[in-house]
Parts: C-alpha cells; structure tokens; sequence
C-alpha cells in the first residue's frame, strides 16, 4: 500500500484518535480469520490498562482506548507484547459454534440480483444457485448492523467487486454477495453488494433475553427452496424462515 | 407523573442519550445524541447528570402537553419555542407547571434541537440505554400520542442561560490521518484539504454527504479492500468517490476507504451542518488532534461553571441567547475553543 510497499504482517495502526488495529493479512484467508478471533479473545483475557472494548473485523482486532487515560505509545508497546507471545495464525477456532441451515430463495423478485451476479461470475443461474446453495461458510466476523455476519470463504470464481453504485435498499433477511462472501442483512440497508438471496432469519431480537442469532466462528448453508415454499417457511415462523440450528462438536 | 404528551411532532424525533458503547463486537456502534455536547449543555443548566436520556429534534420539534410540573432545558439548533405562546429562550433552563403547552418549531440554524427535562426521559432502556437506534433496529421515532416520562428530579434550579458554542452553520473540521488515509495518493489527501464543500441532501443519524466541484476522491483498490471497522467521524468515499463524514449511529464495518477521521469534537459540527452549509476539512497531527479533544473535553466539564441566571424575563432573553452569546461575544474570551476560526 501508499509509497512505503507492502505492509508486514501483523501490523498494528491508528483508528481517528481513540483506537488502534491490529491487522493480521490484507486478504482473506483461514488462518489470518482464525488470528483474529483467538487475538481478541486473548485481549479479554489480559484486560489491558485504559482499553473501552474491543472487536473484531474479518481480518484485524480493533482496539478502542481512551487517551486521557493510556497514551498511543503504551497501547502500542502492550499490543506488540502480546502479538510476539504465541504464533496466532495457528490459533484454534472458538468453542461452542453452531451450525445452521437456511432456507433461502435465490433470483425472482425477492432477490432480483442473482442474474447479475451470476453473469459477472461466468455463470448460468441455475449454476449460480448450485454453487452458492451448497456453499458451506462461516462466520468471520460481525459487523455493519447489530448481529450482522460477513460470511466466507466462497470460492475464486466469487471474487466480484462491490458494486459502483449503491443498491438503494434490500430489506431485513436479504443475503448479498461480493468479495467471495456473503453478507445477510439484519436490517433494511443501502448496500455496494448484490442482493442475490432472501432468508427469513431475523438476526436481532432486541426483545429477547439473548437478542444475538449468530456468532463468529458458526457456520451456514443457504439452501434453495422455491419462492411459495419460502413464503410459507417464512409465515410458520417468522424468527427464522425454517431454519435449522445445530451444535458444531468440538 | 410529571413528562409530556406528545401531540404533534416532527418526523425525525428521538429519544437520545450517550448511547451504547461496548457493543461493537455485536454488530451495534454507539448511537445516542448526534451533538453530545448539546447533551452536555442541557445537563450543565438542568444540574443534571449528562447521561441523562432528552428528546433530539431534527429539523423541527412538535407539541408537548405537560402532565404535571417539570423543570426543562432546551439546546442544540436554536428553534423557535413557546409555552402557552409565551416566546422561551433557547439555551436555557425553564419551569413548566401541569397542562401547560409548549411548542418547538422549526431549527432556525443548524439540525438538531433537544429538549431536556428535569430527572431525564425515563423510558425503559434495551441494552443499556435509551436511545432509539434507528439503524440498528432499537426503537423508533417518537410519533403523537406518546408519552415521554420525566425521572425523579433532585434539583430545583431554573431560569439559567449558557453561551452555547456557535456549530450550527458549518465550518473547518479537523481531520486527523487513519489506517486507510495511505490508500489515498498524496495530491488527493491534499486535494481534500484544500475543496470547499457543502452539506449535499444526504444526511441523517448515520453520516453526512459532502459535495464539490470536480474530480472525486478515489482510492487504488477502491472496491475490493477488506471490510475494516469504522470510527465515528471517519470520511468514506464510496464508489463514486464522494465524501461522506459517518456519525456515532454508523455502520461498525464497512468496505469503502476512509480518507482520515473527523475529530469526535468537530462531529457535532458535521451533525448540525445545514443543507447547503459550507465545510472543509483541515488536516491536523495525532498529536494536535489529542490536544485539540483534551482542551473540548475540558470545556465539557466546565460547561456547569458557564450556566448563568436569567436576568430578565426569559421571554425578552430569546434573541440574546440565540444571537449574541452564540456569536461569541460574550463566551469567546474565556472560551477555549478557537471560535473565530470557525466561521
């Protein structure tokens, strides 16, 4: 990146004024999501002098401090400590991760931008819900909206760029897809990515004792189903459109 | 119980507080009051805790009935106010008795006006405050019919003014470098620097849309860099380039490159920037940017030492407390910010 060349990996950097990041590659790939995950775990664990929270992206620990309390420097020093203490692409997955399968329809009006995708993938859209219907990918990490997950790996040939221009909106449940992954949506949003699926998942419930659906590290198929099918899913059960949730053994 | 009936209202009402930190990891950036510091302010004239949930305006108020005797204050963008048609003054504490009638127009300058009430709006808090989120699927906007529950009030003092700092209108933001600002090639972090920009018709909670002549602001690998975790106040270019200033109700991730990241102090600014106001953004060092936020969180918590009495008829106080002591003339030489860069 910028005129230095590449960056070296992992490499710590200023977030605005209040945080820093701790990024472990600048592509996606299984170890550097499986660093992330363990890394952040292991700053809860070490409670660091000054630290508000942290979180995760799908490839960088985010660590927001206040600077009125812990200076940039001494954050900096703590995080290189705990970098250089284990080998973090090495890390395990976390513990007690589910799986879920989702009925999901692809193309037809509730998902009016499968064609698209499947065209910028070389595709047919038979094809196209063939290979994304069995696809099965996990949670990397949460993010955008409340319980939202960034979901991967799908394979090279759905390496597509965002979109230059924004899709206007795609409603609560819609999956979209760019990057070789998906995303599914919790809310209603403006996106760059293709709306090329529709579930009945409802990610947030706000109401609830344990109002999040999913967490980093679960894993998902987005199963065809026809569109009355999934309309009739969706009525049965409007909390999830049918889907079924399953403990990953560990 | 004392609170308000809410008879009529504006489209863009909410209850706002200091929001949800913590919640990053679950997908749920902080949200609350998109100008903290008028929080602050209302908290400083009510000799209340800032914590305290009040009810954020945008663009226009409503009507307010109230069910029994409260304190109030009113900050933010100055809006025309009256109760029982007697004119209040904006930047004030009030005492409001049962069945009185207040009414809140339209923002004269500025975005968003807030309306405080003694003890705070007590309505039930999902996970952990008040705030209505609208983004990420907390709560709603406050519709006529609803009712807005005043808290115990432990204090007793009204009739105070505060020279508020003049944000209303636009001005410099300072930008400090992030994580992705070496995306963005030298003559194009400098090109940023120097245009003049204007609020464009996008804007609400989440981030403001910043337009200008010429060329956009593109990065190298604009549409294929990983999805990265956003700070309030960072600038995002989107596809086309164009410069949006995300706010505290924002997406936590997102995939178009951010440029650098407003000062939190300057992001009131940003929030109350009318459509149409001029902006431009004035990079600083780390080090400037820390020293600019320590001296506005000094000034935070001076804010209660700054409240002063009433001396007149609070109806006849309207247009000073609006005009003069937001122009600065009598807050600017005590003032620690640089209110005379701003304008």
């Amino acid at each position: 990146m910028g005129k230095g060349g590449q960056l070296e990996f992992p490499v710590i950097r200023t977030v605005g004024l209040q945080g820093m990041l701790v990024t472990f590659a600048d592509a996606l790939s299984e170890p550097s999501n499986r660093a992330t995950l363990a890394f952040q775990a292991a700053l809860a664990d070490v409670a660091m002098d000054g630290v508000v929270e942290t979180s995760t992206s799908l490839a960088s620990v985010f660590v927001r401090f206040d600077p009125g309390s812990v200076s940039h420097d001494q954050v900096r020093a703590q995080l290189q400590t705990l970098l250089a203490a284990r080998d973090w692409y090495s890390a395990a997955l976390p513990e007690g991760r589910r799986f879920w399968r989702v009925p999901t329809v692809y193309g037809t009006d509730l998902a009016p931008q499968l064609a698209e995708a499947a065209d910028a993938a070389g595709m047919s859209e038979a094809q196209a819900i063939d290979s994304l219907g069995s696809a099965r990918v996990r949670v990397l990490t949460i993010g955008f909206a409340a319980s939202q997950p960034y979901l991967g790996t799908l394979g090279e040939e759905w390496d597509l760029p965002r979109q230059t221009a924004l899709t206007p909106m795609v409603p609560s449940g819609a999956l979209v897809q760019a990057i070789r992954q998906f995303v599914l949506f919790t809310a209603p949003a403006p996106t760059g990515w293709r709306h090329v699926g529709q579930t009945g998942m409802r990610l947030f419930r706000p109401e609830r004792e344990d109002p999040f659906a999913l967490r980093a590290g679960d894993e998902m198929i987005f199963e065809p189903v026809a569109r009355a099918d999934f309309l009739r899913l969706r009525e049965r059960d409007p909390d999830s459109g049918g889907a079924i949730m399953t403990e990953i053994a560990s | 119980m004392s609170g308000f009936r809410v008879l009529q209202v504006g489209p863009v009402v909410s209850v706002q507080d200091m929001g949800r930190p913590g919640l990053l990891e679950r997908g749920i950036s902080q949200g609350g009051a998109a100008d903290v510091l008028a929080l602050a302010e209302g908290a400083a004239l009510l000799r209340q805790d800032a914590g305290l949930a009040a009810l954020e305006m945008g663009g226009l108020g409503g009507t307010f009935e109230a069910t029994g005797a409260m304190r109030i204050a009113l900050t933010g963008a100055p809006m025309l106010a009256t109760l029982d048609g007697a004119a209040l003054a904006w930047n004030a504490s009030h005492l409001v008795a049962a069945g009185q009638k207040l009414v809140i127009g339209a923002a004269r300058r500025g975005v968003y006006g807030y309306l405080h009430l003694g003890g705070g709006i007590e309505t039930d808090r999902v996970l952990g405050s008040r705030a209505a989120h609208l983004m990420g699927g907390i709560g709603r906007a406050i519709q006529a019919g609803d009712v807005l529950p005043a808290g115990p009030d432990t204090g007793h003092e009204t009739g105070l003014g505060i020279g508020a700092e003049d944000r209303f209108s636009g001005g410099a933001l300072r930008i400090v470098e992030s994580f992705q600002t070496s995306l963005f090639p030298a003559d194009v972090r400098e090109r940023f620097g120097a245009t003049a920009f204007t609020r464009g018709g996008r804007a609400n909670r989440m981030g403001v849309e910043m337009v200008s002549d010429g060329a956009g602001f593109s990065a190298a690998g604009q549409l294929n860099i990983l999805s990265e975790v956003i700070a309030p106040g960072d600038v995002q270019m989107t596809g086309d380039g164009k410069p949006f200033v995300l706010l505290r109700e924002c997406q936590t991730t997102g995939g178009y490159p951010r440029i650098g990241t407003v000062l939190p102090c300057d992001l009131a600014r940003v929030a109350q920037a009318g459509n149409g106001a001029a902006l431009r953004f004035d990079w600083v060092s780390l080090q400037e940017g820390l020293e600019i936020q320590a001296r506005y969180e000094a000034h935070v918590k001076s804010l209660p030492s700054r409240c002063a009495s009433l001396v007149r008829d609070p109806a006849d106080m309207a247009d000073l407390l609006s005009y003069q002591l937001i122009s600065g003339a009598v807050s600017a030489g005590a003032d620690p910010f640089d209110i005379g860069e701003n304008t």
